[in-house]
């Protein structure tokens, strides 16, 4: 519990260390700060010319959709920025500097989750937290105590299981340091396919982000219950209140990836 | 000498297998995404923009194939040279008796020979399975003149992306991060490119600002020609855009390389 | 101050190498990066651990210092297992790599020394004292404010040097700490290092190619080759276990065959100068005595051999195989 509150604080500190350098070059810094801003705006911008010609899509209206969008991107975006910069773990790894990480007394998750900390991520979280809070208004929920809790913990629930995406991808850079990107299909393109309804998809991907990559826990599913809608996969309704327990296997399923990637760094050292 | 740079470039590319491979995997993932956002929308308005859904889903998977070969979201060979900029072995280079804008085209030549190959094939082969795609159609003559007039829009597609993203990298001499301008450059390509949605279904005013830009000549114009949506005097108009936007962004990009040249030279980098 | 600190016992440590043999067979092979090693190190020694590339040096330093798991062999230091005990090992190590900084490269040097504070928890009575003497000794106070990436080949292992002891290690492990420095630098490192042993009792163990390293700051060396300690003592046994031999060169008076001398041969002639080979635990004088009642001499010297010598003559005896000699 020490080690653990140890390796936290040393997390901070890094954290703090590198918004301290990025905020040393201001312009620069709000620049890529709009960039990230607008890159994650594009793709509401494709959702909205699409609207421009239909009311629905795949049954969902635009606030609806805007629900799930804010929902995707604003979970997505606090994982990115708490544990994106794992993914440069790769190039670590073949440059050999994830050796320097390992002969210090904090778990190597914590040094290398805060290393090159990218306060710039925040430009999703902004965008994203826009467009939910435009959604709520337009949607005008009946909201109860229960909605309320299910909606808190889509959030978390939404970050963790993002983040257990981001910690399990880059623990296989340990074993292929090349193969990255991956990775990346999972984090920005679930994140993308959560944007829209599941309505649209074939029912067999929308299977397989409940038992597979249990990417439907992340927004698909507590949606359901929020907005009042059919699943279309008909599940019992219980699985629309799963999404913590997903969240908790999510995370138990990463951490033991990235102890697996570590060991066996430890016995091929490459 | 260009030749074997370009065969030089082609041959590095083909070592890097596992991030070919990742990449692939993560277009052909996005595909599906798109195609099924596409669907979902065709279904409503069966001809928008003028594509039946047929040619809309092949529109998704030529985009997904030709990402990586144009370079529409990243900077392909010219990364190596906004490295060189930035450590600044890019004095090294313009001591040495060699066109620099023609041999970063030679190097990302081979990058998007290789990319072709690979990247391009692979996805569109997967969508082919999983969709019902358009490949061109009519007589035969037909046929052979509109995979020749692809070919030829792919070629001046490359040359326009290659120059502006050479301009790109060049901005490297008088900026020193170049993140906030390469993020704004991919959005901006993109989108007015014509890669998320075809330009046809913006709505007028934003097609109209789309159609003034050069991105079109990157990715919705080689698309549009193979999916057959221009008669012979259209294609061969479409064609003379790009030809236009190569001719105006490669000298554009001759004029700012020599200002930079001049910089290093005064400045010593 | 005798008591042992670093324990390896029968270590070995092998890895599979997939080489590619054509288009796409693969072939698996398995390396023995390190075939058996055994030493151990007293507390407060200062230890010089040498061997050709790819001998087994790093990854002995890996193993030592947790980062790599030994495939069988028993390892301890300060009685732990690096691996199992890495977190609190790592606490009383410090590791400096020649080729690879541990410091963070985009961000002043300072920053590295205040997270190296956070993460080694130093209190700050140590952290002032113990930084304050690193940059005097170090001379970095004008580097403190600049960004790792800005700093020189020399500027950047001074720093790391001073990295890896704010926290007042017991052990220092050094990898190739002096490789691509210039002959300031190196000279300056020298001093520091040999300093911090002397001082604060730090034991040192110090992986070079360059010998000198060894000359001014090692009382022992142990010389690694084929993953297996070829040699362990002082420099001068070095000398008798590469049976090295001195060079008496001599000037005759006139030009002569090559003369004939017991306990002694002629290795090269050159007009009326000679040189002639011995080993080089006999004593030079009976011979000199002997040359100068046979011949005429106009003048005489002896010179000792190059380490550099006797250390390539050590690896090529390695490289030879062995004959098998029947254990029992």
């Amino acid at each position: 519990m020490a080690e653990a509150l140890h390796a936290l604080r040393c997390y901070g500190h890094i954290v703090r260390m590198w918004i301290r350098a990025a905020l040393a070059y201001p312009a620069s810094f709000w620049m890529t700060m709009l960039g990230n801003l607008g890159a994650s705006g594009m793709d509401f911008v494709i959702i909205i010319v699409m609207f421009l010609h239909t009311h629905a899509l795949g049954g969902w209206s635009l606030p609806q959709v805007a629900f799930l969008y804010g929902t995707s991107g604003l979970t997505l975006g606090l994982a990115d920025l708490f544990v994106g910069s794992l993914d440069q773990l790769g190039v670590r790894v073949r440059e050999g500097s994830v050796d320097t990480i390992l002969v210090r007394p904090v778990p190597a998750l914590a040094q290398l989750a805060g290393d090159r900390f990218a306060l710039r991520r925040i430009g999703r979280v902004a965008q994203s937290g826009a467009v939910l809070v435009w959604s709520l208004v337009q949607l005008d929920l009946a909201w109860t105590p229960l909605k309320a809790l299910v909606f808190v913990s889509l959030l978390l629930s939404g970050t963790l299981i993002f983040g257990s995406v981001f910690v399990g991808g880059s623990a296989f850079h340990f074993f292929m340091a090349d193969a990255a990107e991956v990775q990346n299909s999972f984090t920005y393109g679930g994140a993308t396919m959560l944007q829209y309804p599941p309505t649209i998809y074939a029912r067999d991907i929308v299977r397989g982000t409940v038992f597979g990559v249990p990417l439907a826990f992340v927004n698909w599913l507590p949606a359901l219950y929020l907005l009042g809608r059919n699943d279309p996969l008909g599940l019992p309704s219980w699985f629309r209140f799963a999404s913590p327990v997903a969240a908790l296997l999510c995370v138990a399923a990463a951490g033991l990836l990235w102890r697996t990637g570590v060991r066996s760094y430890r016995s091929t050292g490459s | 000498m260009y030749a074997a740079v370009c065969l030089r470039s082609f041959r590095r590319y083909s070592t890097y297998r596992a991030a070919t491979g990742a990449r692939v995997f993560t277009n052909t993932v996005f595909g599906f995404i798109l195609s099924y956002t596409y669907l979902a929308l065709w279904q409503v308005r069966p001809h928008l923009g003028g594509y039946d859904l047929s040619a809309a889903l092949t529109y998704v998977w030529i985009g997904q194939g030709l990402l990586s070969v144009l370079a529409i979201n990243d900077l392909g060979a010219l990364s190596d040279l906004q490295t060189r900029i930035a450590n600044g072995d890019v004095a090294v280079d313009l001591f040495r008796p060699v066109d620099q804008q023609r041999w970063w085209l030679a190097v990302d030549a081979g990058r998007a020979g290789y990319q072709l190959l690979t990247n391009a094939l692979v996805p569109m082969l997967v969508g082919g399975l999983f969709f019902h795609l358009r490949l061109p159609q009519g007589t035969a003559a037909a046929t052979v003149a509109t995979w020749a007039a692809t070919a030829v829009a792919l070629l001046l597609a490359l040359l326009v992306s290659y120059a502006m993203r050479h301009l790109i990298a060049l901005t490297g001499f008088w900026l020193l991060d170049l993140r906030g301008v390469q993020l704004v450059y991919y959005l901006v390509s993109c989108f007015f490119s014509g890669f998320f949605l075809p330009i046809t279904t913006f709505p007028p005013l934003l097609e109209a600002v789309a159609r003034a830009l050069p991105f079109v000549a990157v990715f919705q114009v080689p698309a549009d020609v193979f999916l057959q949506r221009y008669d012979a005097t259209g294609t061969l108009a479409a064609l003379g855009v790009q030809v236009a936007w190569a001719v105006v962004l490669l000298g554009l990009g001759r004029l700012v390389q020599s200002r930079a040249v001049l910089k290093v030279v005064v400045q010593g980098g | 101050m005798n008591e042992t600190l670093i324990e390896v016992e029968g270590v070995t440590k092998s890895f599979v190498v997939r080489r590619r043999a054509g288009r796409f067979r693969r072939t698996r092979e398995e390396v023995h990066a390190v075939a058996g090693l055994d030493f151990t190190v007293r507390r407060g020694e200062m230890v010089g651990y040498i061997g050709p590339n790819g001998a087994g040096k790093s990854t002995t330093v890996k193993m030592l210092t947790g980062i790599l798991l030994p495939s069988t062999g028993r390892l301890r230091v300060a009685g732990a297992d690096p691996v199992r005990d890495r977190v609190r090992l790592a606490q009383r190590m410090g590791v400096v790599f020649g080729q690879r900084t541990t410091l963070w490269w985009d961000l002043p040097l300072r920053d590295s020394y205040e997270l190296a504070r956070r993460i080694y928890r130093i209190p700050d009575a140590t952290y002032t004292r113990n930084l304050d003497r690193c940059v005097e000794l170090l001379e970095l106070a004008p580097l403190l404010d600049v960004p790792v990436r800005q700093l020189s080949l020399g500027q950047r292992m001074r720093g790391d040097i001073a990295a890896a002891l704010l926290h007042e290690p017991e052990v220092l492990y050094l990898d190739e700490p002096t490789i691509g420095l210039d002959v300031v630098s190196k000279r300056r490192v020298r001093e520091f290092l040999a300093r911090v042993n002397a001082d604060l009792g730090t034991t040192v163990l110090l992986t070079t190619h360059d010998l000198t390293d060894i000359e001014q700051l090692c009382s022992r060396v142990m010389v690694i080759d084929h993953g297996r300690v070829v040699y362990d003592g002082g420099l001068d046994g070095l000398h008798e276990q590469g049976r090295s031999e001195r060079t008496l060169v001599v000037e005759l008076e006139r030009e002569l065959p090559p003369v004939e001398l017991p306990g002694a041969r002629v290795v090269r002639c050159e007009g009326t100068r000679q040189w002639l080979a011995f080993p080089a635990s006999a004593s030079a004088a009976p011979l000199v005595a002997e040359l100068a009642a046979r011949y005429e001499l106009r003048d005489l010297s002896v010179r000792e051999p190059e380490i550099e010598d006797v250390i390539a003559r050590m690896y090529e005896e390695a490289e030879r195989p062995v004959a098998a000699v029947p254990s029992h």
